[in-house]
């Protein structure tokens, strides 16, 4: 289990509890939080699901595998630390995450 | 003009399904998909990717439903509009109007939105300044080179197409080639090509830098680029190019006077109706108490849609429910029996 918090664009945060094994997307998407469409359901084949880690976290979550990085290339302002929040699977280890959320997906 | 009974709008799995039980049911059917391929989603997101909850098909890839979906279409002749978009649906005599961005109109009484997550777009450049731009200065594809003939081209991008074209217009004009990575997505000699022309001076190479803005008066004169250092740069140019892949987007379909929840319409549970008469949503692009994105769901709401358009076709004629197994008249529409 660990906390996790998601900032929107305008600022307004929202700090929740989500289970080990489980994304970062899949805990933003049941918990009704908005800003993360995840349209290709968690397959990487898409990337409307993009956040931007926190510095201080960006080396510790899970590396990127091959192909996010291309994914990355096609959505809405990418940064150096964007990521797609699909491939961010939860661990005790990730407990205070926080990532901030694009202005849009789309 | 094209008369048909039904128009479907979306030739993925859900599309082709609705064709299928329209044409069963005796109806004429058209498919238009803004994609140049049949197969929606599972064949432009996935086609590799392991299907495992299609009933009585324990296991297929986004491919494999596609290619049988297709093939379970074979008796029936239907007419696939692909590479066009639906931009426009009017109300006319009772029928609907509906016109693509090629040109192509239908006069219906019946029109089936199957579309998925929306249009497949392609992403644009952020900046508000580059719609000014846009299909002047700035494109996202290539439809004649020769207007680049002999200009500055500043191409953002780090996939095939923005390599390819790279290389290509390298050939008669002054080319930039701008990536936000190191890393390019290609093939390995597409890669070759473009730094040994980068070595001869035809293509000037920024990595890790992505457009910031672009100016000019009356036509476009430069772009300025920024590192991620937040170094940047000031490129003159005539032209931009952007590929950035496709994004999905509710597109057109947002103005057609529809209820809509977010990015789904929302319909009723009977017809698979939306507040529109006459106008279906059903699959992915659907909502209603319940609804659950699966593709076994879009069939059986496609399968309804189809029966809905049944009494709006034919007015005159009563709908009987037939089962293949049996019906001599689903047997011959199937070919099995003359």
């Amino acid at each position: 289990m660990a906390k996790i918090t998601y900032i929107e664009h305008t600022g307004k945060s929202y700090t929740i509890n989500v289970e080990n094994g489980l994304t970062v997307m899949e805990g933003a998407v049941q918990n009704d939080i908005p800003g993360i469409d995840a349209d290709c359901g968690g397959g990487m084949a898409c990337a409307t699901c993009h956040v931007y880690v926190k510095e201080d976290w960006f080396n510790k979550v899970p590396s990127k595998t091959e192909g996010e990085d291309d994914m990355l290339d096609q959505a809405y302002e990418p940064k150096t630390n964007s990521r797609l929040s699909c491939q961010l699977v939860i661990t005790d280890e990730l407990d205070g995450l926080i990532v901030n959320l694009p202005e849009k997906q789309v | 003009m094209i008369k048909t009974d039904a128009l479907i709008i979306g030739a993925g799995p859900t599309g082709l399904f609705t064709a299928h039980q329209l044409k069963l049911i005796g109806l004429n059917c058209e498919v238009v998909d803004n994609l140049d391929k049949i197969g929606g989603q599972c064949i432009e997101l996935y086609p590799d990717k392991p299907i495992y909850d299609i009933p009585a098909v324990p296991e297929c890839t986004g491919e494999e439903l596609t290619n049988n979906l297709i093939n379970q279409l074979k008796p029936f002749d239907i007419k696939f509009h692909l590479s066009e978009r639906v931009d426009e649906v009017k109300k006319n005599n009772g029928n609907w109007n509906v016109k693509t961005n090629k040109g192509t109109e239908f006069d219906t009484p019946n029109i089936i939105i199957a579309g998925g997550v929306g249009s497949f777009e392609p992403r644009k450049f952020n900046p508000k300044e580059c719609e000014k731009f846009e299909n002047t200065s700035i494109f996202y594809s290539v439809k004649d080179k020769s207007i680049f003939k002999g200009k500055i081209v500043s191409i953002f991008g780090g996939g095939d197409s923005a390599l390819d074209w790279a290389i290509e217009l390298s050939k008669d004009s002054k080319v930039n080639l701008i990536h936000r990575r190191d890393e390019f997505r290609g093939a390995q000699s597409t890669l070759d090509k473009v730094y040994e022309l980068q070595k001869k001076g035809t293509i000037n190479l920024y990595t890790k830098y992505q457009l910031k803005n672009v100016s000019g008066s009356n036509k476009l004169e430069s772009v300025d680029i920024i590192h991620d250092n937040k170094e940047n740069k000031t490129l003159k140019t005539d032209f931009v190019l952007g590929f950035f892949g496709l994004i999905m987007q509710l597109g057109p379909i947002a103005n057609w006077g529809l209820n809509l929840d977010k990015k789904t319409i929302n319909v009723d549970t009977e017809k698979f109706e939306t507040n529109q008469k006459g106008i279906y949503a059903v699959g992915d692009i659907c909502t209603y108490p319940g609804k659950l994105k699966l593709i076994l769901s879009g069939f059986h709401e496609g399968a309804l849609a189809a029966r809905a358009c049944f009494k709006l076709a034919r007015p005159n004629e009563k709908y009987r429910f037939e089962f293949t197994t049996t019906s001599t008249n689903l047997l011959k529409r199937l070919g099995k029996k003359e």
